[in-house]
């Protein structure tokens, strides 16, 4: 994922744009970070990272318990003019993507927003797509998809069930 | 008028069942075959009940409750003489009003009704009202009460109890100071003061009753405290009776069962004045009616509309409903402590509310000749109070929901059945 | 959460949860252009206020309407409230014109329980924003949060709340709020204004403020309402000032990173020199600031999950 990025921004170029990882909490913010890691060694520029809590601006607040709020962290400079690419987990509904897409508008105009997922298990309900994809992985709908992290969950893993 | 004849019951619950023959009114000796039968079943004949303080309402609120509701109520309580306190609008500081309440009474003839006159002009502490006047009317007034305001002033007081001596009249005291009690919503401890409720300090209603007790000695007047609510009033009590004071004392049904952990829920069915205290203050009550030193049970009916009571607190007026579940309650709180036995229930429900009062006919012993105003009580029957199926117009009870024991199955005036099983029967 | 009516018996994770979300809140609104989050659009907002209290109000239709909720204000005067309708009624019509939570500020102890009372078969939620000397949970909420920023954690952290306890519905959300959190609260008061059983309250009763000052995290002054003071609960302004004001020769006996609180409107003079409430230690503005934030978390936790009608 680190080289598509890096290819299909041309983030070292000389006219490159202004790249920032935005994770959305809570397994995209650490997964922004490893991205952002594994491009500046990969690349030897390092893009700028931040986290976008999405909760406010989520459509299902009232379909359950009360959701605690998470961190928004921009990163110095704000997100004007950048290209913004926002990473999570997994890509299900969209729902997700769409509550960021509206937080961000919030919070300033990027030059351009894009995508990048770890898993897409499918299963659209809004015509958004990710522009980079770790894994597709064909799931049923009544199926959950959760993804462990080191960071969080002391090991790194998808499990299916 | 038919013979009635109760068949099988136990006088003051003593003793195997006998059979009791009315006659024109009055208790007489043997049986008669005429005699419309009524199966005792063992109930328990008591004395009827005498309430020295009730709110009838009328005139003036008769959306909360009636001369007839109110005698309903009573009669299907058990009571058979009730005095009407004089806080109604107009306020029963005349003769024409007492009168008229008499009347009514008489009209309605479930119970006697007794107006209490007002001590002073508008219950406004400040001018004695025409007391004689009221005693030597038609509806022949022994009892005067400024109750619902407390008559502060020691030298009103003081002439008022001087003044009573001549009608051999009784002055029932409301006790409460009212420079202690500005704005004063519950008691004052620890639940009120948590819950941000304006305290009612006991000090207000001791420190009155206190000066009353010296004042009734020092002018050699009877005194009638109305609704003791705490510990340090009944030791006043017990000190001034002790000295020779010429005072009564009642207690309410209330104040020997509920605390002030009621106002948890601000529900304005809970406000009462004075306001329910604590266990230690029921417990003391218990005591203090057991041994004497508060002489009887007054239920201080006081029926609230709807309005009255669903707002907020401090909104809220004070007051409960108490005629149909007063027996009930002493049964619970004194019977089933072992704190009385039923010559005790008789003597604070009827015996001693009559004396207090001066009545000739109610209160009297359980014997040939005497006045068939009885009550029979179902001991081990219970019941399930619920407001709207009071015979009262509100249904403002505090005891909403609870399961009492003890049922009045009968109650007799001068020989007539005014209620039986529940249903006012007149 | 369905209702905010008190801060008695609050489950100290949820206090916490609430203070977390104010955070949060703060953070996500920090340095944006546009503040104005779509949380709650579409719910309907109404403040019932039967005394006057522009901060309060001002402070909870902020947190509405940057929550994207419809604030509407009902005062008690200029409404059917003045024309003598009962609390019961106006809270019905209001509930059923569509209100999903009601905040009501009220003269009379226990007209939030009431309130909340009357509405438990419906989904509309009550908060309760001052009920006479009962409780004020937002303004506790407030408190905590700004104590929480200065201080970091409260557990174990001394605060003294001064002054008129007796008839302060601040002291009592504080006393309840500041224990469950962890703090050691001492109240500090003439005999007069303490209520009656304090001793039993999870707290310490000190009359004299000097000798409590130099082991403050944080200092607490209530207000001393004007009729008060003709009241006989003190010989006079000038005697309770002596006695209870926190002037500049005490600001000087607190520890350098005490905290000083008012809730405001500040008798200047009398409760606090102005110095003092103008000095660094001072977190009043603060206080305000945090206001809407912890009401925007307030709505935040009684609207924004699915409907309970327990």
């Amino acid at each position: 994922m680190a080289h598509q990025i890096i290819e299909k921004t041309a983030l070292d170029a000389p006219s490159a744009p202004d790249v920032v990882l935005m994770g959305i909490p809570s397994r995209g913010a650490p997964l922004a970070r490893r991205l952002a890691e594994k491009i500046a060694e990969f690349s030897g520029t390092t893009p700028r990272t931040g986290t976008l809590d999405v909760t406010l601006y989520r459509d299902d607040l009232r379909r359950g318990p009360t959701r605690p709020l998470e961190t928004t962290k921009l990163p110095d400079g704000g997100i004007d003019d950048k290209l913004i690419i926002l990473v999570d987990d997994v890509l299900f509904s969209g729902r997700t993507i769409r509550a960021a897409l509206d937080a961000l508008r919030d919070h300033g105009r990027p030059q351009a927003v894009q995508l990048a997922v770890l898993v897409d298990r499918g299963h659209r309900e809004l015509p958004i797509r990710a522009d980079y994809v770790g894994k597709n992985l064909p799931t049923a709908k009544s199926e959950d998809v959760i993804v462990y992290l080191d960071e969080m969950d002391d090991r790194d893993g998808v499990l299916i069930r | 008028m038919k013979p009635l004849l109760l068949k099988g019951v136990r006088p003051y619950g003593e003793g195997d069942p006998v059979d009791i023959l009315i006659k024109d009114g009055v208790i007489a000796e043997g049986t008669d075959d005429n005699a419309e039968v009524i199966e005792g079943n063992g109930a328990i004949l008591l004395p009827g009940f005498v309430d020295l303080h009730t709110h009838l309402r009328e005139p003036g609120r008769e959306d909360t409750e009636t001369i007839a509701t109110g005698s309903k109520a009573a009669a299907l309580g058990g009571y058979t003489a009730v005095f009407a306190m004089a806080n109604t609008d107009p306020v029963a500081d005349n003769a024409v009003i007492v009168e008229h309440v008499a009347r009514r009474g008489k009209e309605v003839g479930l119970v006697d009704v007794h107006p209490v006159g007002a001590v002073t002009v508008g219950l406004k502490g400040e001018k004695l009202a025409e007391l004689g006047t009221m005693a030597k009317s038609s509806a022949n007034v022994r009892v005067f009460s400024d109750d619902g305001h407390c008559v502060h002033d020691p030298l009103i007081m003081r002439r008022a109890l001087e003044y009573s001596k001549a009608l051999n009249a009784v002055i029932a005291q409301h006790a409460e100071e009212p420079r202690l009690t500005i704005g004063a919503q519950a008691h004052e401890g620890e639940n009120a003061s948590r819950l941000g409720l304006q305290g009612w300090p006991a000090a207000a209603e001791e420190s009155i009753v206190a000066r009353d007790c010296i004042l009734a000695k020092q002018v050699d007047a009877r005194l009638h405290v109305c609704h003791v609510s705490t510990t340090g009033t009944a030791d006043v009590l017990k000190w001034a009776k002790e000295r020779g004071t010429k005072v009564s004392a009642e207690v309410t049904p209330h104040h020997l069962l509920l605390t002030d952990d009621r106002l948890e829920t601000y529900d304005p069915v809970n406000k009462v004045n004075p306001p329910l205290r604590t266990q230690a203050d029921v417990d003391a009550l218990r005591q203090a009616l057991a041994e004497g030193t508060i002489d009887c049970v007054a239920t201080d009916h006081a029926p609230h509309a709807v309005q009255d009571k669903d707002c907020e607190w401090s909104a809220a007026r004070p007051g409960m409903l108490g005629l149909q579940t007063a027996l009930s309650v002493v049964i619970k709180t004194m019977v089933q402590t072992g704190l009385l036995d039923w010559r005790g229930v008789a003597r604070v429900m009827s015996e001693k509310p009559a004396e207090i009062a001066g009545l000739t006919d109610h209160g009297r012993p359980i014997e040939a000749g005497e006045p068939a105003n009885l009550t029979l009580v179902d001991p081990d029957a219970t019941w399930v109070v619920n407001g709207a199926e009071l015979a009262s117009v509100a249904g403002n009870t505090p005891f909403e929901g609870m399961e009492l024991p003890g049922v009045v199955t009968t109650t007799i005036l001068r020989g007539q059945v005014t209620a039986a099983r529940g249903r006012i029967d007149a | 959460m369905k209702h905010l009516l008190s801060t008695e018996r609050i489950d100290p994770d949820t206090a916490t949860a609430i203070l977390d979300t104010a955070d949060r809140l703060k953070q996500a609104l920090l340095g944006r252009e546009v503040r104005k989050l779509p949380t709650l659009r579409g719910r309907t907002v109404i403040t019932m206020f039967y005394e006057n209290s522009t901060r309060t109000r001002v402070s909870f239709e902020i947190a509405g309407k940057w929550m994207s909720a419809d604030v509407i204000n009902v005062s008690s005067s200029g409404s059917s409230v003045s024309k003598g309708e009962s609390l019961r009624d106006t809270a019905l019509t209001l509930q059923s014109a569509g209100a999903d939570c009601i905040i009501v500020r009220h003269p009379a102890s226990g007209a939030a329980h009431r309130l909340a009372g009357w509405l438990q078969h419906t989904n509309t939620s009550v908060v309760n924003a001052g009920d006479g000397m009962h409780e004020h949970p937002t303004q506790a909420l407030l408190d905590a949060a700004t104590l929480r920023d200065r201080l970091g954690s409260l557990n174990g952290r001394r605060i003294a709340i001064v002054g008129d306890v007796l008839h302060s519905r601040v002291a009592r959300s504080n006393v309840h709020l500041l224990h469950a959190l962890g703090a050691d609260v001492t109240l500090v008061a003439p005999p007069t204004l303490l209520p009656t059983g304090v001793q039993n309250w999870p707290v310490t009763v000190s009359h004299e403020l000097d000798a409590e000052l130099s082991s403050l995290d944080a200092v607490m002054l209530l207000r001393v309402q004007a009729e008060r003071m003709h009241g006989g609960f003190f010989p006079s302004a000038r005697e309770y000032s002596i006695a209870y004001g926190l002037n500049e020769n005490r600001l000087r006996l607190l520890p350098e990173h005490a905290v000083v609180l008012h809730p405001g409107p500040m008798l200047r003079g009398m409760e606090i020199a102005s110095v003092v409430a103008d000095s660094p230690q001072a977190a009043i503005t603060e206080q305000v600031r945090n206001g809407v934030h912890v009401r925007m978390a307030v709505l935040y936790h009684l609207l924004a999950h699915e409907e309970e009608t327990a």
